[in-house]
């Protein structure tokens, strides 16, 4: 019985779909990160004396550990009601490249938790006295950035799976693999915060941001197979 | 049945029909859950393998679909090995495990038109229809989180109807189910073998098949061999 096979695009897109709904309908659940996010960054300035150059001075670090840590709250989200309900498991049981279908949903996990973060990082750049014109560069850093973390965050999350208190360890293992793109990501903020070119850093963030979309998804799926066994 | 002989495992596996599977060890930490499993079942017909609880139904079937990786052994499906293939085995399968794989936030016919729909294209009125096979045409706009447990299996059998695959592979499909459940199984069962599908079913309670669509099994002493029936 073959007749009108859904082909892989198709599927993919279907996923992405479902999840998307799912989200919408707890919106909160998606929402929680970013709130994280605006709250960490202007904690920064409320704690520090008033002074422009300091604020200007800490900006990077503040966005990034900011960025970094809400990726890691928001790697909850990203398998764990599939692995509880058994969606996963038929996810992985389904005609496609199981490789494929989980980096879709890791670009739905990007787009709902990662892209808000890129909408609001001028603002909270903003809040952190950084000037208009290091916005492009910013934008671009926590763009790529975000990118790279949610792969890379969501192979942390396919390995612990199955472990029932699994934050702290999930933490322990995506932390130091975050660390190129915190380095990077807070090279090209503080660069474009101080009116230099951050291309370089830029470039390497966007290296990162590809290995890792060409890497993660194999072990991805070599990671949440052992999950499921 | 009696753990066989290495010749009757061979012969199964050349079978190209149907699944086979021959000499299938799996150990789980010390425990050997699986030793040296084989058995045929062919188009049309319907294996009910009953064991106690923790006797290895539940990691058989998943060995089978390849869930779980196999120490030894291997299974083939129409004469292949499913691991020269698995995206081909794959789209003829249709498993039911433990969990219903349906998400509690989606309605019955929103989560029949997103898992099926990974598989082939469903209408609405295909959907209506394998609900109402399955005896909740009125649960379709309800999320699932609020139906009972019962009705999610039904809702969940709903999808292995409507997946068209030829291989089903049921884990305690009866669990939860009341009396017209299981008759309503039965049927389903009979209508698959009827239609040259295949089916193996794990349970601990033997269903009523007609006895010409099915052959049953019991996982003893931790290892199973079905030989293939006589025409």
């Amino acid at each position: 019985m073959s007749e009108a096979r859904t082909g892989f695009l198709a599927a993919a897109l279907l996923l992405a779909a479902r999840d998307l709904r799912l989200a919408l309908r707890r919106a909160g659940d998606s929402l929680l990160p970013l709130g994280f996010f605006l709250v960490i960054t202007t904690l920064f300035p409320l704690a520090l004396e008033p002074s422009l150059s300091l604020l200007r001075d800490i900006a990077p670090a503040a966005l990034w550990v900011g960025a970094l840590l809400s990726s890691l709250l928001a790697l909850d989200l990203l398998f764990r009601d599939d692995g509880q309900d058994g969606t996963l498991e038929q996810l992985a049981l389904c005609a496609h490249p199981f490789a494929g279908m989980l980096l879709a949903k890791t670009a739905v996990h990007w787009c709902l938790t990662g892209l808000p973060l890129v909408l609001v990082a001028p603002l909270a750049a903003g809040a952190l006295g950084a000037p208009y014109a290091a916005m492009p560069g910013i934008l671009a850093a926590v763009l790529l950035g975000t990118m790279a973390l949610s792969l890379i965050g969501a192979v942390g999350a396919g390995l612990t799976l199955t472990l029932r208190r699994n934050g702290s360890l999930l933490a322990l293992l995506v932390l130091p693999l975050a660390v190129p793109v915190l380095i990077f990501g807070a090279r090209a903020t503080a660069l474009s915060i101080a009116g230099a070119s951050p291309a370089a850093p830029l470039y390497l963030l966007a290296a990162l941001a590809v290995l890792a979309a060409t890497l993660a998804p194999w072990a991805l799926a070599a990671a949440v197979r052992i999950g499921l066994e | 049945m009696r753990p066989a002989a290495g010749t009757a495992a061979a012969a199964t596996a050349d079978a190209a029909d149907g699944i086979a599977a021959d000499g299938l060890h799996l150990w789980r930490g010390d425990t050997h859950v699986l030793q040296g499993v084989s058995l045929h079942v062919r188009a049309g017909e319907c294996l009910q393998v009953t064991g106690a609880n923790g006797s290895g139904k539940t990691t058989l079937l998943r060995a089978l679909c390849a869930l779980v990786p196999l120490e030894a052994g291997r299974v083939c499906w129409r004469g292949c090995d499913v691991h020269l293939d698995p995206l081909a085995f794959r789209g003829e399968l249709a498993y039911l495990g433990h969990d219903n794989g349906l998400k509690g936030d989606l309605t019955a016919a929103e989560n029949l038109h997103y898992a099926v729909g990974l598989r082939r294209r469903v209408t609405r009125d295909e959907s209506g229809a394998a609900l109402e096979r399955c005896g909740v045409p009125a649960l379709r706009g309800v999320p699932v989180r609020r139906l009972s447990a019962g009705q999610r299996r039904r809702v969940a059998l709903a999808r292995v109807l409507l997946s068209g695959a030829s291989l089903w592979l049921l884990d305690e499909p009866g669990s939860n189910l009341d009396a017209a459940g299981s008759a309503l199984l039965s049927e389903l069962l009979a209508a698959h073998a009827q239609a040259g599908g295949v089916s193996l079913v794990a349970t601990h309670q033997a269903l009523e098949l007609p006895a010409d669509a099915q052959r049953r099994a019991t996982l003893q002493a931790l290892s199973l061999t079905v030989a293939p029936v006589m025409a």
